[in-house]
């Protein structure tokens, strides 16, 4: 927790009435294997969501579903009003409306910073390349690293090729950002730069949904934290709520196991 | 490690020690020797049994090229000089056969008035790989590239001026259709252009090509496929197979990656029966078999059918070193690719192969070395290889009836540098290509 050393005041961030993610009676199935039951979960735009819980729970499946990495079997998934189903067309609306950080990074290594921003945007939304670099520089001075524009990622430390990979999102304006563990696989004095990146993002109000196991960032941040375990939601609430008074055995678990030593 | 000690806590150096040399037996030619040669009992016996085997070697090889003989213009000759100048009984390389009949392993039995062609073509072929394979030639040459296989087939076969551009025609009446029809459906437009491509070809331009020869007679001196030979006929089949398999061997590769059932398994079996057949097997099926096939009065040439039966050949092969290539790739890299809304063909195109080729660089390359050596197998349907159906001829000709190794090493030195800059080529690209600072 001590990690997030800013005060971050979460008092103007007005989370609208407009719903931006509508996800209702969805399951899974990995062949057999069931990995979301009855999954519901509205997200409002504006909204922080920190999704958290034990290693195998479906965090990773669920948001991997939102904009259609995994595929779902049954029930709804509505993204901006678009919903998801075989249609192409409709995958690839919400997914140039979504933005997705994963834990590994995931940038292509053989282009440079530059070009992994502008990629994207040239050859999706068919930016003047001018335009997109421009966009890029912007997005990569905003995460603090426009001196790497033209290094390979291979030449960057972890923490700045994840900073990366969320400009390069963010290049795409997205209205919504997905984030996957986007720390964990991040050494201690990395994790706060890419969580203050995050939190910058947040205070201008972009729509969230992060899995992560960095409390201080969901206390900080989050307008409610979902708490998964064995493919299902079994709890959600404020932070404040969250931390201080979980209901279930399982988040009292979760929380004695992530936060006890 | 040392200033730990009771007295010697505080230690500053105030006198700066100049740089010395290493000791004699820890740097240069002696330590090299030591560590690579002679660091344990087994590797000096190595070394030992090594200089012997090399000087057996070089005692049979070194005098044989010493005395070679370059000016003759008979084995018998030949043999008559090495036997006066180094004595009775003295071997010597009368490679005075390479200089009598150069020409003839380089053009086969192409028209002597007309070598001035192949050897355009050749020059012409090196400007068209320059944009290809260098990145610092302006990148506009590709144009000159895409036209040059109609330039090359111009000057090598000759014949009106109307057939090749009849056929570059096609791939225009292909491409404006494409155009026409890409904005509406991606995958109807790349059908309704190749069907346009193929009416073309198929009904169109052979009348067309007549009419344009009827205005304009602009020809040249047609040579036939059969007076083809040496190394231009190697070079020819070689460089169409080479630049034809990469793009087929990509699109098995992909189709055999592909989630649609048919295509995959067009792919794999393709793939899977190329591979479980020897190419001679293939090479005599263009040769023999397909007169079957084919209306009778088709005339086919050989060596089109040759190049054909060579490019599904490599391409089997390309495809499978590309597959190595594909799995290599992190599954993260589709699904950022994804992510960021590229469709299939951007992201294979702008993420997936450019990396997958470059890890397959060696093995793609290893793969146009045995191709291009392996043009040497059209002896078997009856042309004339540098090998064996050029060297063949100038042995059965009563000059040089007898000799035996000298051409043999001349064409196989040949080939050696063909394959050794390809082998430094993809190094070279490799090095060029790396991007992993790590
Ligand atoms: N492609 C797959 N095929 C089969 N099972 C899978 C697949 N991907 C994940 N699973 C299983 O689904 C379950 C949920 O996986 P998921 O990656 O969503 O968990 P997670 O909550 O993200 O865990 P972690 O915190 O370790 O990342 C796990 O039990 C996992 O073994
Ligand atoms: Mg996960």
């Amino acid at each position: 927790m001590e990690t997030i050393e800013r005060a971050v005041d979460t008092s103007h961030m007005k989370v609208s009435d407009e719903v931006a993610i509508q996800i209702s009676q969805m399951n899974k199935w990995y062949g057999q294997f069931h990995v979301l039951r009855d999954i519901n979960l509205t997200v409002n735009r504006g909204e922080r969501i920190v999704i958290c819980g034990p290693s195998g729970s479906g965090k990773s499946t669920l948001i991997r579903c939102i904009n259609r990495l995994e595929e779902h079997q049954s029930g709804q998934i509505v993204v901006d009003g678009t919903e998801l189903t075989s249609d192409l067309k409709n995958i690839d609306k919400v997914r140039s409306e979504v933005g997705m950080v994963f834990q590994h990074f995931n940038l292509f290594p053989h282009l440079t910073i530059l070009e992994n921003c502008t990629l994207a945007p040239i050859w999706v939304r068919k930016v003047p390349k001018a335009e997109a670099e421009e966009t890029a520089m912007h997005f990569l001075r905003k995460v603090k690293i426009p001196e790497q524009a033209n290094k390979y990622p291979g030449q960057l430390s972890g923490g700045q090729q994840q900073r990366v990979a969320i400009a390069r999102s963010l290049c795409m304006k997205p209205r919504i950002m997905l984030f996957d563990e986007p720390t964990s696989a991040l050494d201690p004095e990395m994790i706060k730069e890419v969580l203050d990146t995050m939190i910058s993002l947040a205070e201008e109000g972009m729509t969230m949904l992060c899995v992560t196991h960095e409390m201080g960032f969901a206390q900080a941040v989050a307008n409610r934290v979902v708490f998964m375990d064995q493919g299902q939601i079994v709890e959600q609430n404020t932070p404040r709520e969250f931390f201080n008074n979980p209901q279930s055995e399982r988040t009292k678990l979760f929380l004695s196991q992530i936060l006890g030593h | 490690m040392s200033e730990t000690g009771t007295q010697t806590v505080r230690f500053v150096r105030d006198t700066m020690l100049p740089e010395a040399a290493p000791p004699a037996s820890q740097s240069g030619a002696v330590k090299w020797l030591r560590e690579n040669l002679f660091s344990g009992w087994l590797n000096t016996i190595l070394t030992i049994l090594g200089a012997l085997v090399l000087f057996q070697i070089l005692r049979g090889l070194v005098p044989w090229f010493a005395h070679s003989v370059w000016n003759a213009q008979t084995l018998g000759e030949c043999r008559q000089i090495i036997a006066e100048t180094w004595g009775e009984g003295a071997r010597g390389a009368c490679l005075a056969v390479v200089r009598d009949r150069w020409t003839q392993w380089t053009f086969g039995f192409y028209p002597a008035h007309l070598y001035w062609r192949p050897v355009l073509a050749l020059v012409l072929l090196f400007a068209a790989l320059a944009p290809i394979l260098f990145s610092a030639v302006p990148r506009r040459l590709m144009a000159f590239s895409a036209l040059f296989p109609f330039v090359g087939y111009w000057l090598l076969w000759g014949g009106t001026i109307w057939t090749p551009v009849v056929a570059l025609a096609g791939f225009v009446v292909g491409y404006a259709v494409w155009r026409g029809m890409a904005k509406r459906n991606a995958l109807a437009a790349v059908l309704l252009a190749v069907a346009a491509a193929l009416v073309w070809w198929l009904f169109l331009a052979g009348p067309v090509e007549r009419a344009l020869a009827g205005v304009a007679p602009l020809a040249l001196e047609s040579v036939r496929s059969s007076s083809f030979g040496g190394f231009v006929l190697a070079l020819t089949i070689g460089v169409s197979a080479i630049s034809l398999s990469l793009p087929l061997g990509i699109m098995l590769a992909l189709g055999r990656q592909s989630d649609m059932f048919l295509i995959k398994t067009l792919s794999v079996c393709f793939i899977e029966f190329i591979r479980g057949v020897p190419l001679i097997t293939l090479l005599f099926t263009a040769s023999l078999l397909l007169n079957y096939f084919l209306p009778p009065g088709t005339n086919f040439d050989i060596i089109l059918r040759v190049i054909i039966m060579v490019t599904l050949f490599a391409a089997a092969y390309i495809a499978e070193v590309i597959r190595g290539g594909l799995a290599a790739l992190p599954r993260g890299q589709y699904e950022a690719a994804d992510a960021l809304g590229l469709d299939y063909f951007q992201a294979q195109r702008l993420i997936v192969l450019p990396q997958a080729l470059k890890i397959s660089i060696p093995g793609i390359v290893s793969t146009f070395i045995g191709l291009f050596k392996d043009t040497t197998l059209v002896v078997f349907v009856g042309l004339l290889d540098p090998l064996k159906g050029i060297t063949d001829a100038v042995r059965a000709s009563t000059d040089w009836k007898g000799i035996y190794w000298e051409p043999y090493i001349f064409v196989g030195f040949i080939f050696f540098l063909f394959c050794f800059g390809m082998s430094r080529y993809s190094m070279y690209l490799e090095r060029r290509l790396k991007r992993d600072h790590r």
